[in-house]
């Protein structure tokens, strides 16, 4: 019972053409979204050096050593302490000025840290004074 | 002469250009994603938690890179920090919703972070957007 061999259609299937083409469209439109920038959003003060008189009682100072060591109000912190002092402070005071200052040398890691904690307390008056 | 019946117009979209038209996208989308590979400095971008998306569209974002030895780019051109206020500045006075997305090393020295800081108050682009990794 040797049956002739049925010869195999010698065009590429077309059908299954569309869905091969459906699936790299899916994933091609994936990929390109990708690199979305993620960051922490922040607005700096307007050129010149405007001088605001705050009340003392409204400004809470945060300064960065080089050595990444957070000064929270003259007391040594741990980073992971701010966000609840800062929340704390916020909450009994809602015109309180967080003030970040770093020294040159500060890694800008640690800066982030300090910006990032405060941003987690929903800080809404944040001043970063820059370096001293 | 016998008026001849108008015949039915086909019902159904036809299938056979489909993929054609997806193969069309297909290489759209393949050529757009390989426009722009690799543009600026290569800097390892801090870690944070409360991150956001970005939410300016994305023309009216303009990238600065610092990296950890200082060196600013702006536009993929190497430039001093007395440089950055006035290639800033025109860009600015075009693009009121400028947000400047500063994508810089973790190690980077507070000092030169801040003098970009303050050179972008002088050229008043004052929506600043720190880059960084989810922790």
């Amino acid at each position: 019972m040797l049956g002739k061999k049925k010869r195999p259609p010698s065009e590429i299937p077309s059908s299954s053409m569309s869905d091969i083409a459906f699936l790299l469209l899916v994933f091609f439109l994936l990929v390109s979204n990708v690199d979305v920038d993620k960051g922490i959003g922040v607005v700096l003060p307007p050129p010149g050096d405007s001088e605001i008189r705050l009340n003392p009682k409204n400004i809470t100072m945060i300064l960065v050593n080089a050595q990444g060591d957070v000064l929270f109000n003259d007391e040594i912190v741990p980073v992971r302490e701010i966000e609840r002092r800062a929340r704390e402070l916020e909450l009994s005071n809602p015109n309180m000025v967080f003030s970040v200052q770093t020294d040159r040398r500060t890694k800008y890691q640690d800066y982030i840290e300090v910006v990032d904690q405060l941003t987690a307390a929903r800080v809404k008056k944040l001043a970063l004074i820059g370096t001293q | 002469m016998a008026i001849k019946k108008k015949s039915k117009p086909k019902t159904g979209i036809p299938t056979a250009s489909m993929s054609d038209i997806i193969f069309m996208l297909l290489i759209f989308f393949m050529a757009a994603t390989t426009l722009k590979t690799v543009e600026g400095l290569k800097v390892k971008l801090p870690e944070a938690r409360s991150i956001a998306k970005l939410d300016t569209p994305k023309r009216s974002v303009l990238y600065v890179f610092i990296d950890r030895t200082g060196r600013i780019s702006i536009q993929d051109k190497l430039m001093n920090v007395e440089n950055v206020a006035p290639v800033i500045y025109p860009i600015r006075r075009n693009d009121n919703l400028l947000t400047i997305s500063l994508r810089a090393d973790q190690e980077t020295p507070m000092g030169t972070i801040s003098d970009v800081q303050n050179a972008l108050r002088d050229a008043s682009a004052l929506k600043v957007n720190y880059s960084a990794r989810h922790k």
